[in-house]
């Protein structure tokens, strides 16, 4: 199976490759559950990197606790809280990598590579809405102002 | 901590959205609060949160709005108020920590007060909880399974918070305060309290993932395939049903599961369900009296099948 790992892909190819490996028959996802897990944390890092390119931003090689896209995730969210609202869906990504890696010949790991794609799948979605909707407004209506600087002194929240 | 009695008797805030399109959770909060011997006692001449609207075009304003209705309880004689609607009781939140820490919406405030002619409310003076919190701290599991009539077992549920419930972390000092507490990273009150039902939760990734729900009228097709993609993960999950706490969410999941299926040509079949109908009819409620025939998403067969309602 033809991985994504060696090239940066676009969101709507993130969207489509998703699909695909939704689609894949258990034992071809079996047979790949390592490359898998790390195409899928590679396919966040690709989906905050846009976000970042958008604003103008080069995205960061650090590491937060181990993993580089939660490390991208904080750079997202700085001066941009609203962003807190995929910090959830960053860590449940890691988390799918790591169980898929804990076991990659349990017998559910077809399952675990599954929610792992749908998760990344609403990253995409996710960070795609609020690129489409930059120039209208922030995507999260639940955050926008409460966190203007002007609004409280204490908007500091991070991942 | 649960059988904590100051949260027996507390105000009751339902919100324009319990009103409106989250009249079943409006019916369904009331009748486990009188299953479970809980009193509520609205907000008398309430008014709008300020939810995202007014918010969106000046936030101070909102904190007054929120503020009011914080007042309001104070002078009925309340030190706590529950809002059972995401958005109200994150914008009660909200105020309540601008005013506490934000000279410039305590001025505004203050003089919006002074001019529609009541006293300005002042921070610390009454606590905002959710309706998870009141369920959970005054009756808690064990409170539920002594009270269960009918069990929710064999309920394969996915518990959805939606975005609001836990963000931002610094208008809720009381989460992430260690057990007994609400996380805010992995919320569980839902998930505690439907499983002291009986009901079997199953792992789901995406319960504080956004749905879309502002986004529905700027473009629906995003919200559409938001809401499409926790459905099916929670499919995928093994879930029957999604339990919600929100009536934003609610409606969203249920009216975009709806649009799925004509505009993309997705079906799901998972139902919808405030978690106050699941333990209503857990307690004994009927489905009618919990307002289930008010869903769009139609769990009556389901709900007939598991011996419920």
């Amino acid at each position: 199976m033809m991985t994504s790992l060696e090239k940066r892909l676009t969101i709507g190819e993130i969207e489509a490759r998703i699909d695909a490996i939704i689609a894949t028959p258990n034992a071809m996802l079996m047979a790949e559950a390592p490359a898998l897990a790390e195409e899928m944390l590679s396919m966040g890092e690709s989906i905050l990197e846009a976000w970042l390119d958008a604003r103008g931003e080069t995205p960061t090689d650090e590491t937060h606790e181990g993993f580089r896209l939660l490390a991208l995730h904080r750079q997202g969210a700085r001066g941009n809280p609203s962003f807190n609202a995929c910090r959830e869906t960053c860590r449940e990504l890691v988390y799918h990598r790591n169980l898929i890696l804990y076991d990659p010949a349990a017998a559910d790991v077809a399952h675990a590579i599954r929610v792992g794609a749908m998760v990344v799948r609403h990253l995409a979605l996710f960070i795609g809405g609020k690129l489409q909707a930059d120039g209208l407004g922030e995507f999260c209506c639940s955050s926008r102002p409460i966190r203007r600087a002007e609004t409280t002194p204490n908007d500091k929240e991070t991942a | 901590m649960a059988g904590d009695m100051k949260y027996k008797r507390v105000a009751y805030y339902p919100g324009c959205a319990l009103e409106g399109s989250g009249h079943a959770y409006n019916r369904s909060t009331k009748a486990v609060g009188k299953a479970l011997g809980l009193d509520l006692v609205e907000v008398e001449n309430w008014n709008c949160c300020g939810a995202m609207e007014v918010k969106n075009i000046d936030p101070k304003i909102q904190t007054y709005l929120s503020a009011r209705t914080l007042g309001t309880t104070e002078e009925m004689g309340f030190d706590t108020v529950m809002a059972p609607c995401n958005g109200c009781y994150h914008n009660l939140k909200k105020a309540e920590y601008d005013l506490g820490h934000d000279p410039a919406s305590v001025e505004v405030n203050d003089r919006l007060a002074t001019k529609a002619g009541h006293r300005p409310y002042k921070a610390g003076k009454v606590e905002t909880i959710h309706a998870l919190d009141w369920i959970k701290h005054s009756i808690g599991e064990d409170g539920i399974r002594e009270r269960v009539k009918n069990s929710l077992k064999g309920v394969k549920i996915a518990n959805y918070y939606g975005c609001m419930y836990t963000r931002p972390r610094h208008i809720f000092p009381e989460k992430d305060q260690g057990p007994g507490t609400e996380s805010t990273a992995k919320p569980h009150f839902m998930d505690d309290i439907l499983a002291a039902a009986g009901a079997e939760n199953v792992d789901f990734p995406l319960k504080t993932a956004c749905c879309g729900g502002a986004h529905t009228l700027s473009d629906s097709d995003t919200s559409t395939k938001l809401v499409l993609n926790i459905l099916t993960a929670a499919e995928a999950c093994g879930a029957e049903v999604i339990a919600t706490e929100c009536p934003t969410c609610h409606t969203g999941l249920e009216m975009h599961q709806v649009r799925a299926e004509k505009v993309l040509g997705k079906k799901t079949n998972i139902k919808i369900l405030y978690f106050t109908q699941l333990l209503g009819m857990a307690l004994g409620l009927s489905a009618r009296k919990v307002g289930v025939n008010e869903n769009f998403s139609d769990a009556r067969p389901l709900l007939k099948e598991k011996g419920l309602g």
